[in-house]
Formats: structure tokens, C-alpha cells, sequence
């Protein structure tokens, strides 16, 4: 039984046009900026948006097609968490995970019965009788996670289930989601947009931007092999289009890489920060890839220094560079300063465009 | 709909009493067929005070409850209905709870105001001992017959608005908002 959605919707200036199919066991991570229509996606599932045109099914269940078919929320097998969680408060804790299951008309003991057993299995037994307010954060999105499951669903909706959390507890409460998603053997569909959430937690990413899929696959796929500037930007690698012939790549946007394997035809290529080097003179020796670069910017990582160059005409006209501090004080850092940047060959990853 | 809600709101009540004698007095719009139709005369008996206090005292309930629906985060509708419940049981088990504050509010208001109503009463259904006298009506002919009778009950009533008041302090302020 698999999760067929051809989502087609129109809001003024913006158009979502996104394919999608989720399989049972399958965790789908819909990943994008701010604006990109994930919501609006989630929503149009979810029944809670109809769909202008395009058709959701599972399996042979229509849930939406537009203009004849269209099942309302509380006639889809789903279950959402909502991104702020939206627990009842006037309800206990246990109450609000029995409300799904009243709602589909399961005997009140019978519906307390399984409530009481998913509150233990997201570990909070104790929290039964507490109304949703005196939870933490971390608290609160088990117990909707609960609420969501104890109906049994199809399809599992998490709308960012970790934005609402403070830093120190998002670790955590991300693995134990992680593990819940595991055992859970419908399908989820999670959207995020954060790369990190999407990576730990999905089998597969679907990126959006602007309403248009840009990139799918595995997460380890994805973050070798960018396919867009905000993805690349996402996984952290400097990524360009151009032509390779034999080992040289021209740059679409002027400038040359050199590479250690030779390809051919349109490729994109992509490399780590951590592959540039900086010199304040023309290094001597082996590296193939030499650009004079002017400093852009520069900001403070963890550990690391990232330098931001312009190595046009030669090079890439945006460079990133990952320094150690101790480099930046060698070379005595500033914007506008001129200096070589190097690049490892072999750290270099093409593919086909 | 909103205005004709809030017009007895700004009406001056023996207003609002002359305009329902009109509507429903024994020759009234509505009141003639009433008469003829059901034998049922509304000025002049209890009932008639029931209908005048409600008419003026009714939109403090529709504007309070209005402003709490208002208020009311529609996503709490949407999460119901993604766990499977229809529109009633929606209403029912989250909605109205939610607003729970703003029809408490509105109810005392409601009754507060109707508690204290004088010239619709008396415009409408007139001031009959045992029938139709309220207690705003009562302190007023004991004011000219026995003026301590008077005091005795306007001090009843004062203390009745005060704990009202205090009692739903929180409440108001809250449900109001």
C-alpha cells in the first residue's frame, strides 16, 4: 500500500507542483527554505487544504481529485503532529491521546486502555493526569506523537516536530523520535527545514524549493552530491556546474577546475571548504588548482575559521574556505586582501549534470 | 446581524419597551397574530418580563461569546479533525471548552444587566405586585411609600452586583480578551 500524492496548488504568486509517494515503513522527509510550499504540502495530505488539481490516493482509496473526489480530514487514516503540538488544554495529558481514538468511536475504557499504553511507551505514565501546559517541550511533543499514533494511521504527518524545542533538548528528543519513527510501520512524511532533522531521521529526502522538487534521494546520496546551491549550501560544499574536457572543467560562470580523473560533458562539481588552502604567495610545487582570490567575508565556525573568496577571473567567483584559526592569524586575515587559494584535486567529486 | 444585535444595546430601554409593544402588544406586527392565532398575550405578565430583560440584556451573552469564537485558535479545529472528529464532536469537545470562559462571562453580564433592568420592564410589562414587579421596579415604589424598604433592597442589590463582580473578576478579564 503506498501513498501516491500529486499535489497541485495554486495561492496567488505561488504555485506547489510536488510528487511524492511514501511506502509502508518509509520515512520521507520533505526538505526546503522557508516559503517553499512544505507546509502547504503537508496541509493538502493532511485534507485540511484542497487540492486544485492532481490526485492523493492510497492504494486504491482516493482521498483527493479534484473536482469530484474529496475526503475530509476526519476521513483520512493519518495522523499529524503539528509544529507547535496543539494539545488540547482543557484535556489531560491522557485524555488528549484517547481523543483520536473516541473520535472513531472505540469504547471509552477500551480507548483509555490503549491511551494509558502509548503514554508509557513514549515513557510518560506519570504525566496521565497533567494537563498539557505543566509539560516541557520535549514532553509535549511525545505526547502528541502519542496522540498521533494511538489511532493506528496510514500515514504519520510531522509538521517540524523540533522546531518549537530549545537547543539542549532537540538531541535528544530527536533520537528518541528517530526510534519511534523506526517501530512505527505505516508511513511518515516529515517536513523540516532543517538538513540535520531531515538527514537523521528520514530514508529518503525530497527537496523543494519554490514549490518544484529540485533533488531527491538517499540522505548520504544528497549530501555527497548536491544538485542546487541551497542544497549544497545545506550540506556544507562548494558546488559548481560547467563542461569537462579530459581533466579540466569550465566554469559556467567563468573560471577553470582542474581534475584528478578526467570526465566529459556538463557536470557539477563539488568539493569541501576544507579542500582550500590560503598563501599569501604563489605556492611552488604540486597543486593544480591555484587561484589568486580576494577575501569577501569571514566568520567564526567552532573550530574553524570559514573565509569567504572571490578567486574570479580564474577561479569560482564565490569560494568557500574552512581555515584554522591559527592560519587566520599566520596570514593576518582582512576583507579585500589579496592572496592564492589552492585546491586538492582529489578532493574534488564530479557528476554527471 | 451585528447591528441588529447591538441596537437594544444602545437603545434607551423605555425605547427598546415601546418598540417591543409595538412588535408584540395584543395589536403589535407579530403580537396580533400571536393573539389571535395562540390566545397568547406577552405585555403585561411574567412572561413579558422575561422577553423585555432579554431583549435588553441579550447582547452582552452575543458579544461576549462572539469575541471568545473570535478568539478561539482555528489549528485546535484542525488537529480534531486530523484525529478523526467530525464537526459536532469538534464543537463539542473543543470548541465550546475553549470558549467556555467567554459564556461564563457573558452569562453573568447577561444577567446582570437584566437584573437591573427598569424602563423596558416597566414600558413593556408593566408593574403588577406578584406578576410582573422586579426589584429595580419594586425599590422604585417603595421610594415614595417607604423609603427604608427602599434602602433595604437597593442594598440587596448592590451587594448582589458587587459579589457578581468580584466573583468574576478573572474571569472577564480573561474571557474578554
Amino acid at each position: 500500500m503506498t501513498l501516491y500524492a500529486d499535489l497541485r496548488v495554486s495561492r496567488g504568486a505561488f504555485d506547489l507542483s510536488l510528487d511524492l509517494t511514501v511506502e509502508p515503513g518509509e520515512v520521507v522527509a520533505l526538505l526546503g527554505p522557508n516559503g517553499a510550499g512544505k507546509t502547504t504540502a503537508l496541509r493538502a495530505i493532511a485534507g485540511l487544504l484542497p487540492l486544485d488539481d492532481g490526485r492523493i490516493a492510497l492504494d486504491a482509496a482516493v482521498w483527493d481529485e479534484p473536482p469530484r473526489t474529496f475526503r475530509t480530514p476526519d476521513r483520512r487514516p493519518i495522523g499529524v503532529v503539528f509544529q507547535d503540538y496543539l494539545l488540547f488544554s482543557h484535556l489531560s495529558c491522557l485524555e488528549n491521546v484517547a481523543f483520536g481514538l473516541r473520535a472513531r468511536g472505540v469504547d471509552k475504557q477500551i480507548a483509555r486502555t490503549e491511551a494509558e499504553r502509548w503514554l508509557k511507551t513514549v515513557g510518560l505514565s506519570s504525566y496521565a493526569r497533567s494537563r498539557p501546559r505543566s509539560l516541557s517541550g520535549g514532553q509535549a511533543q511525545r505526547v502528541a506523537l502519542a496522540r498521533a499514533l494511538a489511532t493506528d494511521p496510514e500515514l504519520l504527518l510531522l509538521d517540524e516536530p523540533l522546531a518549537a524545542l530549545d537547543a539542549g533538548t532537540t538531541l535528544h528528543v530527536r533520537a528518541e523520535l528517530g526510534q519511534h519513527l523506526r517501530r512505527f510501520e505505516g508511513r511518515t512524511l516529515l517536513v523540516t527545514h532543517d538538513p540535520l532533522d531531515a538527514m537523521v531521521l528520514a530514508d529518503r529526502l525530497v527537496i523543494i524549493e519554490n514549490g518544484q522538487v529540485v533533488q531527491e534521494g538517499k540522505p548520504t546520496e544528497v549530501a555527497r552530491r548536491p544538485r542546487t546551491d541551497y542544497v549544497a549550501q545545506l550540506v556544507g560544499l562548494n558546488l559548481y556546474q560547467g563542461a569537462a574536457t579530459g581533466t579540466t572543467v569550465g566554469l559556467g560562470k567563468g573560471g577553470t577546475i582542474t581534475l584528478a580523473e578526467p570526465a566529459t560533458g556538463p557536470v557539477h562539481v563539488a568539493f569541501p571548504p576544507t579542500a582550500i588552502s590560503l598563501y599569501l604567495q604563489p605556492p611552488t610545487g604540486s597543486p593544480r588548482n591555484t587561484w589568486p582570490a580576494v577575501v569577501t567575508g569571514i566568520e567564526q565556525h567552532a573550530h574553524t575559521v570559514r573565509v569567504r573568496l572571490d578567486a574570479s577571473p580564474t577561479g569560482p567567483a564565490t569560494l568557500l574556505a574552512d581555515i584554522t584559526p591559527a592560519a587566520v592569524a599566520d596570514l593576518r586575515l582582512t576583507p579585500g586582501q589579496r592572496l592564492h587559494a589552492t585546491l586538492k584535486a582529489t578532493e574534488v567529486h564530479t557528476y554527471p549534470n | 446581524m451585528r447591528a441588529f444585535v447591538t441596537v437594544p444595546l444602545v437603545l434607551p430601554p423605555v425605547v427598546g419597551g415601546v418598540a417591543l409593544l409595538l412588535v408584540l402588544g395584543r395589536r403589535g406586527l407579530i403580537g396580533q397574530h400571536l393573539y389571535q392565532w395562540f390566545g397568547i398575550s406577552l405585555p403585561f405578565t411574567t412572561a413579558g418580563v422575561v422577553v423585555a430583560e432579554a431583549f435588553v440584556a441579550m447582547p452582552f451573552l452575543v458579544i461576549s461569546v462572539e469575541g471568545a469564537l473570535r478568539a478561539a485558535d482555528p489549528r485546535y479545529e484542525e488537529a480534531a479533525a486530523t484525529l478523526g472528529a467530525g464537526r459536532w464532536m469538534t464543537f463539542r469537545r473543543v470548541t465550546l471548552p475553549s470558549i467556555v470562559p467567554g459564556i461564563v462571562a457573558g452569562t453573568v453580564l447577561c444577567w446582570a444587566r437584566a437584573l437591573g433592568e427598569f424602563g423596558a420592564t416597566i414600558t413593556f410589562a408593566g408593574n403588577f405586585p406578584g406578576r410582573t414587579t422586579t426589584m429595580p421596579l419594586a425599590v422604585y415604589l417603595a421610594l415614595e411609600t417607604d423609603p427604608d424598604v427602599a434602602v433595604v433592597l437597593s442594598l440587596v442589590l448592590l451587594f448582589v452586583s458587587v459579589v457578581v463582580l468580584a466573583s468574576l473578576r478573572d474571569r472577564w478579564i480573561s474571557g474578554m480578551r
